[in-house]
């Protein structure tokens, strides 16, 4: 089971929370304008590496709040979390991977 | 009912030659669905210039750690034509490999413990028969007819409402299953190459014209990816993107008992499946981690959800010990539903996003990715699953009988 930090609550089991999915994909910013094929990656194509992810996680049983994780998706490391807005660390053991 | 003995291997296999310079085909993937596509490759079209380069060894990803469930009781048109001929393929392959790999159709249970579960079951039955798939809405007393260990009592949390049943469902030896391919495949040419990883594709301009590997370059007329959890890595490395993310998936057995579990039962709501290997463990299923994970193995508290699950259900295995637990690395689609195709790169296909539930489709999945590889076009019944639907919006929307949470 993961140690997550909620940014506001700290450390606690993986069971408190609800997944999200991959962070800071920002919504289109003129959503008329984009074809079915971006409308696709906008919708469905979300990245999927093999290192670490910056991905969205919900206290959902303690203080209720978003924020964002990112986590080695190999060895499952939380290398950080932070609040919605802040920008992705960068984190000499996040590598180039982005 | 007496335990089965398992079949004595043949004692010859396949060989292990060296890479050549260059092949007609390269199938990246010694999982079951690479097997099954080699197979076909030079059964159905005569193409036997093939290699099956795999990093690990031979059908060593899910391939050796799913739960072997085997049915074809899928919702939509275009899922239960392609899960009902593989099923049919399944039905011959024993004979036509000449290896028998165990496969028991013993039937399966999709039980409903709501009354959504039982609408969406009896609606999923009317579905079946409409697609020539066997398939039978039971009550619970019927339920316990061919489950009789299974607890039926109104008085538990979730009560069994009724439950779908497949009878021609079943279980095969999965390891079996792949040197059976392995084998044939071999006999009939086609080079497998183990400890082989693919790190990247030799391209002129949009076209794929060989793959880097750990052990040199190899050239390729036409490059097929059946590489599982690791796909979207792979396509990434050929320019493209999958609608696919990879989660860890779990499965645990049972120390051996005698035979008690006649069946496969399988709760969507509850969250467990339950089969009874030949050998006499029982094997136990769950739902994904909620996480992206490449790590091979699951969390605990899916294990022990999936327990409290199983022991209401089964009073019977209150007191079986947990032997061993381990993980595969499944790539889930938007719409649980594979894709089978063309890809952006030209004589590059990739045969991905069988999610929690591809063993079944092993030899359907070999049949139609050899078809769209050989022709270069997709065949009827794979032409549904191409990864242009995510942009047309013609989804093949399965979660419902995917029946893993995910
Ligand atoms: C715990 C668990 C339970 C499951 N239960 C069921 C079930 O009951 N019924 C069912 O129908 N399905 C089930 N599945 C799903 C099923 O196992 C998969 O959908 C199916 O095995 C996928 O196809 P495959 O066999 O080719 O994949 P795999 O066997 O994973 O084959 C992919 C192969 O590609 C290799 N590879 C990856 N990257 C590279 C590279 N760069 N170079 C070379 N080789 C590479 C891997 O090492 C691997 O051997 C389950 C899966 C898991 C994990
Ligand atoms: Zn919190």
């Amino acid at each position: 089971m993961l140690l997550i930090t909620c940014p506001w609550c700290g450390p606690r089991d993986e069971t408190e929370y609800h997944y999200g999915g991959q962070a800071h994909v920002p919504y289109p910013a003129d959503p008329a304008d984009l074809t079915d094929e971006q409308w696709a990656e906008y919708v469905f194509y979300r990245d999927n590496p093999k290192g670490p992810f910056a991905e969205r996680w919900l206290h959902s049983i303690g203080c209720r709040r978003w924020f964002n994780v990112l986590r080695d998706t190999v060895t499952y490391r939380v290398l950080a979390s932070y609040r919605p807005g802040e920008p992705r660390p960068e984190l000499p053991q996040a590598g180039g991977n982005r | 009912m007496t335990a089965e003995p398992l079949p004595e291997h043949p004692d010859f296999l396949w060989r292990t030659p060296e890479p050549r310079a260059s092949y007609d085909v390269v199938v990246v993937g010694a999982g079951g669905h690479g097997l099954a596509t080699a197979y076909y490759l030079a059964r159905n079209h005569g193409i036997t210039n093939v290699a099956v380069l795999e990093k690990g060894w031979l059908a060593g990803g899910n391939m050796a750690r799913n739960t072997t469930i085997i049915r074809s009781n899928y919702l939509w048109d275009q899922s239960a034509a392609i899960y009902e001929h593989a099923l049919k393929l399944w039905e011959r392959l024993p004979e036509e490999l000449d290896y028998d790999f165990l496969f028991s159709q013993r039937g399966v249970l999709n039980l409903a413990h709501t009354l959504q579960d039982v609408r969406e079951g009896v609606r999923r039955v009317g579905a079946n028969r409409l697609n020539g798939v066997d398939a039978q809405w039971l009550e619970p007393d019927e339920v316990a007819d061919v489950c009789p260990i299974l607890n039926i009592s109104p008085r538990t949390r979730y009560p069994v409402l009724g439950a779908t049943f497949q009878p021609r469902a079943g279980i095969a030896k999965h390891d079996h299953v792949a040197w059976a391919l392995a084998r044939r495949a071999d006999d009939m040419g086609v080079d497998l190459i183990q400890g082989c990883e693919v790190t990247g594709f030799l391209k002129d301009g949009d076209r794929v014209v060989g793959v880097e590997t750990s052990r040199g370059r190899i050239l390729a007329g036409r490059v097929g990816l059946a590489a599982a959890g690791h796909s979207s890595v792979l396509a990434q490395r050929a320019g493209f993107r999958l609608p696919v993310q990879s989660h860890p998936l779990q499965a645990l057995v049972s120390e051996l008992h005698e035979p008690v579990h006649p069946t496969v039962v399988m709760s969507n709501h509850v969250h467990v499946y339950v089969s009874q290997a030949h050998k006499g463990e029982l094997v136990m299923g769950a739902g994904v981690d909620a996480y992206n994970g490449y790590g091979q193995r699951g969390s605990f508290h899916v294990i022990e959800q999936q327990m409290a699950a199983a022991v209401e259900l089964f009073p019977v295995f209150a007191r079986a010990h947990v032997l061993r637990t381990w993980g595969g690395i499944v790539d889930v689609t938007p719409d649980a539903s594979p894709i089978i195709g063309t890809t952006p790169v030209e004589n590059l296909y990739v045969n991905c996003g069988w999610g929690t539930g591809g063993f079944k489709a092993t030899p359907a999945a070999g049949w139609t990715f050899a078809h769209t590889i050989a022709t270069g076009e997709p065949h009827p019944l794979n032409a549904p699953f191409a990864l242009e639907r995510f942009a047309t919006g013609a989804l093949i929307d399965e979660h419902g009988a995917a029946a893993v949470a995910h």
